[in-house]
C-alpha cells in the first residue's frame, strides 16, 4: 500500500519541471519566431491578393499553370536521379572505406568530408569551371580528340544533377559507412566458411545488414534535394526549374508573393508526402524484420 | 561540530507502478553510524537520495533535528555526500575540489585554503593538494571525496556505496578509516552498501532493506544472530532454514515447533562441543568442499531430503578429509545458536 | 570488413579503383579552384600559363567584397554567441526533462534543419517585410541563429548525455544553486564540445546562402550572397581567389576543432 501523494511535494515536482522547461524557452522562442511563424506566414500569404484581401486566386493561378507542373516533375526527377546515383556511387565507396584499416579509413573519410566543409558556392563555381563549354573537361575531351565538339555539360539537367550528387554524396555516405563499419567481421568469415562467394557475401550479409544505413542516407538525400536552390539556380542556367527556383523567380522577378507562397506550400506538401512514405516504408520493413527474427 | 538526529517519517516513492520506497520510517540518533543494507533495487539508494534532496518523495517527512527538510533544495540542506563514483570535479585540482563548498559559502580565500588543507591532512592527503584528479589513485580519490564532504562541517553525512570501486585490501583499510573519521567527528552518518560484511564491520546499527521496505533494524550482532525474517537471515550469510520436526534435542526434550534458523558455521560434528540442550540433525553427506579456512559440507536431512550447509573450521575438522559422499553424518548445534524465525511463529 | 573474406585480391582492386574515381569526383571541384586563383590571365585556363596574385589584390581592393567579408564575419560571430548559449540551455532542459516533453522540444528545435532553406527564406522575408526589417543585419542574424541552434544541439546533446550528472548533484549537495552548477561545473567540463558547437554555429552562418540571398542586401550583403550574384553574372578568377580563401578559412576552423578534440 502506498500513501496518497502529498500535494505540496507534487507542487514542488511540478515547479521543478517548469524550471527545466523554462531553460528551453529562449531557443523555442527564436525557432518559433524565425522558423514556425514564417511557415505560417507563407500559408497566410498564399490566401492574400497584392492588395491584402483574402482570395483563392493564387491557388487557381498557380495550379492551372503548366509551369508549376513541370517544376514539380523536375523537382522529383532531380531528387530521384540524385538518389539513384548516390546509391550507385556511395554504397561501393562505403564498402571500400569500411574495409580499410581504421587509420586509412579515417584519413580517407577526412578527404570525403572535404566537400562537406566547402561552401556550396565554392563547389558550384568549381563545377562551372570544369563543365563549361570552354571548361577543363571539354578542353580535355576536344584536345585529346575524343569528341569533335564540346559537350553540353552545364546550364542543363546534367550539370544540375552533377552538382547535386556532389553535394549529397558525402551526406549519403556517412550513415551507410557507419552501418557497414558496425558489421561484425566474423559474420563475413562465417559465411565464407560456409562456401559463399564474395558476391554472395555482399548480397546476403553485407547489404541486408547495412540496409538501415542506406535507408537513412536515402531519407537525407530526399529531404535535402526536394528544396535545393543554389545548384539548380546556377548550374541549371535558367533551363532547369524545380519548385525552388520557380519560387525565387516568382518572388524576385514577378513580385508575386501570393503565387510564391502557393508554390512554397506545394513544396511543403511534396516533402510531407515523401516523409510519410519513408516512415511507412521503415515501419513496414521493421515489421517484416521482426517477423523474420 | 554539532551533529543532528535524522527522522524519516513514512516516506513513499514510486516510479509509475514500481514502488521504490514503501512507507519507510526510521529514526537515526545524533552521531550514529547507520548502514542501509540491501540488494540492488531494494530502495536503499533511493532513500539516501531522498535525504540528499535529489529524489522527491511522493509523501512523508524528512527531519534533520527539528527542521523539516522534505521540501528544501539540496543546496540548502548542508549534508555532506560521498557519491559512489566520487563525482570529483575533473576540471579542478584536489585543493579546489575540497575548497569548492567553502567558496560557495563565501569564506575568505586564505581561510578556505587553510581549512581545506587541514581537512586534507585529516584524510592523510598532505602534499597532494595541487594534484589533478586524473592523477590520483582510486583510494586517493576516495579520500578527496571524503574531505570535500566534511570540509564544510555538515551536520549529517551520507555515503552511497563509497568503497565499491576499490579492491579488497584497500576496501578494508578504508572501512576502518571511515569509521575512525566518524568517531573523531561524531557526525551522524548514513552509509549505503550491499556488502553485508562491510555493514557488520562498520555500523552501530544496520537497517536491512528489501523491495522498498525496511525488513529489520538492529545492531550488527543481533541482525546476524537473530534475523527477524527469512530474507534477512539469508542475506546476512550462509543460513539454514530448517522446518520444524527435522530437529531433535540432544537431551531428548521436545524440540521447538517453530521454523529454525541455524548458520552454517554454528554446527559441530562433535557432540561434546555442544551443550546437552543443543540440537542434532541427521542426514547423508551429499557434497564436501575444502575452502581453506573451513570445510563446507552439504547434508541431505532424513525425512524429506532438505539440504543443510554445515561449515566446520579447518582447525577443528581433522576428520572431514576422510568423509565420503553417501556417508551418514550427524551435525550438532548449541542452543544459543538456534534461532526461531519470528515471522514463522503464528 | 571485406578483408575478412579470404582471397579477394581481384575484387579488391576493382573496388578500390572505383572508389578512387568517386573520391576524385568529390574532391575535384574544390581543388581545381586553387591553381586558377593564382592565374595571371583573365581567362579560365588550366593549368594557368603564368601565375600572379592579381585576383587576390582585386578581392582585397574591392570595397564591396570587403564589406561583405566584414558582414559575414560579424554575423558568424554573433550567430555563435547567441545560438550556443541558447542551445546549451535547451539541451540541459531536454536532458533533464526526458520523456515526451524532451522529444517535443527536440523536434521543434530541429525543424529548421529539415525545412527547405528556400521556404525559411521566403517566410522570413515576409515576416521581416511586415516589420520593415528586410536588408538589416538583425533580420539575417535571426535567420542564421535559427539554423545554428539545431547544429549546436546536435553537438551538445550527446555531450550532455555522456556528462556525469552526479557532478551536478555533488555541486548541489555542496551548496551550489542551479546557476552556479551550470556555470561552474557543466560549462567548464563541456568546454571542448562548447568550442565545437561555437565553431560549427559560426560556420553555419558563414556558409549559409539562401537566407542571405533573400534577406541581406546592400551594405549588409554577405559573402555567399555576393558570390551567388557574381556566379550568375560573370565568372572571373576573382571568385577563384575568394573561394580558395573561403575554403582555407573553413578547413582551418575544422582542423582546430578536430585537433582540440583529440588533445
Amino acid at each position: 500500500m502506498t500513501a496518497t501523494a502529498d500535494p505540496a511535494l507534487a507542487a514542488d515536482a511540478l515547479r521543478e519541471r517548469r524550471f527545466f522547461l523554462s531553460l528551453s524557452l529562449p531557443a523555442l522562442f527564436i525557432v518559433g519566431l524565425a522558423a514556425i511563424l514564417p511557415i505560417l506566414w507563407i500559408i497566410r500569404q498564399s490566401f492574400l491578393t497584392t492588395g491584402g484581401e483574402y482570395t483563392f486566386g493564387n491557388y487557381e493561378k498557380v495550379l492551372s499553370s503548366g509551369l508549376t507542373w513541370s517544376a514539380l516533375v523536375t523537382t522529383l526527377e532531380l531528387s530521384l536521379a540524385t538518389l539513384a546515383i548516390c546509391i550507385l556511387l556511395g554504397t561501393p565507396l562505403a564498402l571500400a572505406l569500411a574495409s580499410a584499416r581504421p587509420r586509412v579509413a579515417n584519413v580517407l573519410m577526412a578527404f570525403v568530408m572535404l566537400p562537406l566543409w566547402t561552401s556550396i558556392l565554392v563547389r558550384t563555381y568549381g563545377w562551372l569551371v570544369l563543365l563549361r563549354r570552354d571548361g577543363l573537361i571539354n578542353a580535355a575531351l576536344t584536345g585529346s580528340g575524343l569528341t569533335a565538339e564540346p559537350l553540353p555539360l552545364v546550364y542543363n539537367f546534367t550539370g544540375t544533377l552533377i552538382g547535386m550528387v556532389h553535394y549529397m554524396l558525402p551526406l549519403f555516405l556517412l550513415p551507410v559507412y557507419a552501418a557497414m563499419r558496425d558489421i561484425d567481421a566474423n559474420l563475413i568469415r562465417a559465411s565464407s566458411s560456409m562456401g559463399a562467394s564474395l558476391g554472395q557475401v555482399i548480397r546476403t550479409v553485407i547489404l541486408p545488414l547495412s540496409a538501415g544505413g542506406i535507408f537513412s542516407g536515402s531519407t537525407i538525400v530526399f529531404i535535402y534535394t526536394i528544396g535545393f536552390f543554389i545548384t539548380p539556380a546556377v548550374l541549371g542556367g535558367g533551363k532547369v526549374n524545380p519548385l525552388s527556383t520557380r519560387i525565387e523567380r516568382t518572388l524576385s522577378t514577378f513580385q508575386d508573393w501570393g503565387s510564391a507562397s502557393v508554390l512554397g506550400i506545394l513544396l511543403l506538401i511534396v516533402m510531407a508526402m515523401i516523409g510519410v512514405m519513408f516512415l511507412a516504408a521503415r515501419r513496414l520493413s521493421t515489421r517484416n524484420g521482426a517477423a523474420h527474427a | 561540530m554539532e551533529s543532528l538526529p535524522i527522522t524519516i517519517d513514512s516516506v513513499s516513492k514510486s516510479y509509475g507502478t514500481y514502488v521504490a520506497l514503501d512507507d519507510v520510517s526510521l529514526d537515526i540518533q545524533a552521531g550514529e553510524f547507520l548502514t542501509l543494507l540491501g540488494p540492488s533495487g531494494s530502495g536503499k539508494t533511493t532513500l539516501l537520495m531522498a535525504l540528499a534532496g535529489f529524489v522527491r518523495p511522493d509523501s512523508g517527512k524528512l527531519l534533520l533535528g527539528d527542521r523539516d527538510i522534505t521540501r528544501l533544495a539540496p543546496n540548502k540542506r548542508d549534508i555532506g555526500i560521498v557519491f559512489q563514483n566520487y563525482a570529483l570535479f575533473p576540471h579542478m585540482n584536489v585543493l579546489a575540489n575540497v575548497a569548492y563548498p567553502l567558496a560557495l559559502r563565501k569564506m575568505p580565500k586564505a581561510e578556505a585554503r587553510r581549512r581545506a588543507l587541514d581537512t586534507l591532512a585529516r584524510v592523510k592527503l598532505e602534499g597532494l593538494s595541487e594534484r589533478n584528479i586524473a592523477a590520483l589513485s582510486g583510494g586517493q580519490r576516495q579520500r578527496v571525496a571524503l574531505a570535500r564532504a566534511i570540509v564544510f562541517e555538515p551536520r549529517v553525512m551520507l555515503m552511497d556505496e563509497p568503497l565499491s570501486a576499490l579492491d579488497k585490501n584497500l576496501r578494508e583499510t578504508m572501512q576502518y578509516e571511515i569509521r575512525r573519521l566518524h568517531d573523531d567527528l561524531g557526525i551522524t552518518t548514513i552509509y549505503v552498501t550491499h556488502d553485508q560484511r562491510e555493514a557488520l564491520i562498520m555500523s552501530d546499527r544496520i537497517a536491512v532493506m528489501n523491495s522498498g521496505r525496511i525488513q529489520q533494524i538492529d545492531t550488527p550482532q543481533r541482525i546476524y544472530d537473530r534475523p527477524s525474517t527469512r530474507f534477512v537471515a539469508e542475506f546476512m550469510g550462509e543460513a539454514n532454514i530448517v522446518a520444524p520436526g527435522l530437529v531433535r534435542r540432544i537431551d531428548g526434550a521436545d524440540a521447538s515447533r517453530a521454523t529454525l534458523m541455524i548458520r552454517a558455521e554454528s554446527f559441530h560434528l562433535d557432540e561434546k562441543l555442544v551443550g546437552r540442550d543443543g540440537i542434532a540433525l541427521e542426514g547423508t553427506l551429499r557434497a564436501k568442499a575444502f575452502r581453506g579456512e573451513n570445510w563446507l559440507l552439504t547434508l541431505a536431512l532424513d525425512g524429506g531430503g532438505q539440504e543443510v550447509l554445515v561449515c566446520i573450521p579447518a582447525a577443528l575438522a581433522s576428520g572431514c578429509g576422510e568423509l565420503a559422499t553417501g556417508q551418514r553424518v550427524t551435525a550438532y548445534a548449541p542452543a544459543a545458536k538456534v534461532h526461531p524465525l519470528p515471522e514463522t511463529i503464528a | 570488413m571485406l578483408e575478412a573474406y579470404p582471397d579477394n585480391r581481384l575484387s579488391r582492386i576493382f573496388l578500390w579503383g572505383f572508389s578512387a574515381l568517386v573520391m576524385a569526383f568529390l574532391m575535384l571541384p574544390t581543388l581545381v579552384v586553387v591553381p586558377l586563383s593564382f592565374s595571371a590571365s583573365n581567362l579560365l585556363e588550366f593549368p594557368p600559363r603564368a601565375y600572379s596574385l592579381r585576383w587576390y589584390e582585386t578581392f582585397f581592393g574591392s570595397a564591396t567584397w570587403m564589406a561583405a567579408l566584414r558582414t559575414s564575419l560579424i554575423l558568424g560571430t554573433l550567430t555563435a554567441m547567441v545560438a550556443v548559449p541558447l542551445g546549451l540551455l535547451a539541451c540541459i532542459s531536454i536532458n533533464r526533462l526526458g520523456g515526451k516533453a524532451a522529444v517535443t522540444i527536440q523536434g521543434v528545435l530541429l525543424t529548421p534543419s529539415i525545412v527547405p532553406g528556400i521556404l525559411l527564406a521566403i517566410g522570413l522575408f515576409f515576416v521581416l517585410a511586415a516589420q520593415r526589417l528586410v536588408g538589416t543585419l538583425f533580420g539575417v542574424l535571426v535567420g542564421h541563429v535559427v539554423l545554428a541552434i539545431p547544429v549546436a544541439c546536435i553537438v551538445l546533446l550527446p555531450a550532455l548525455a555522456r556528462f556525469d550528472w552526479n557532478q551536478v548533484q555533488a555541486a548541489r549537495s555542496l551548496g551550489a544553486n542551479w546557476a552556479r552548477a551550470i556555470g561552474g561545473i557543466i560549462v567548464p567540463q563541456l568546454h571542448i564540445s562548447l568550442l565545437s558547437a561555437t565553431l560549427m554555429a559560426f560556420l553555419t552562418s558563414l556558409d549559409e546562402s539562401v537566407i542571405s540571398i533573400f534577406i541581406s542586401s546592400g551594405r549588409n550583403s554577405t559573402m555567399p550572397k555576393l558570390m551567388f550574384l557574381s556566379l550568375r553574372d560573370q565568372i572571373d578568377p576573382t571568385i577563384a581567389a575568394i573561394s580558395t580563401l573561403w575554403t582555407a578559412i573553413v578547413v582551418a576552423v575544422v582542423l582546430i576543432v578536430t585537433l582540440r578534440r583529440k588533445s
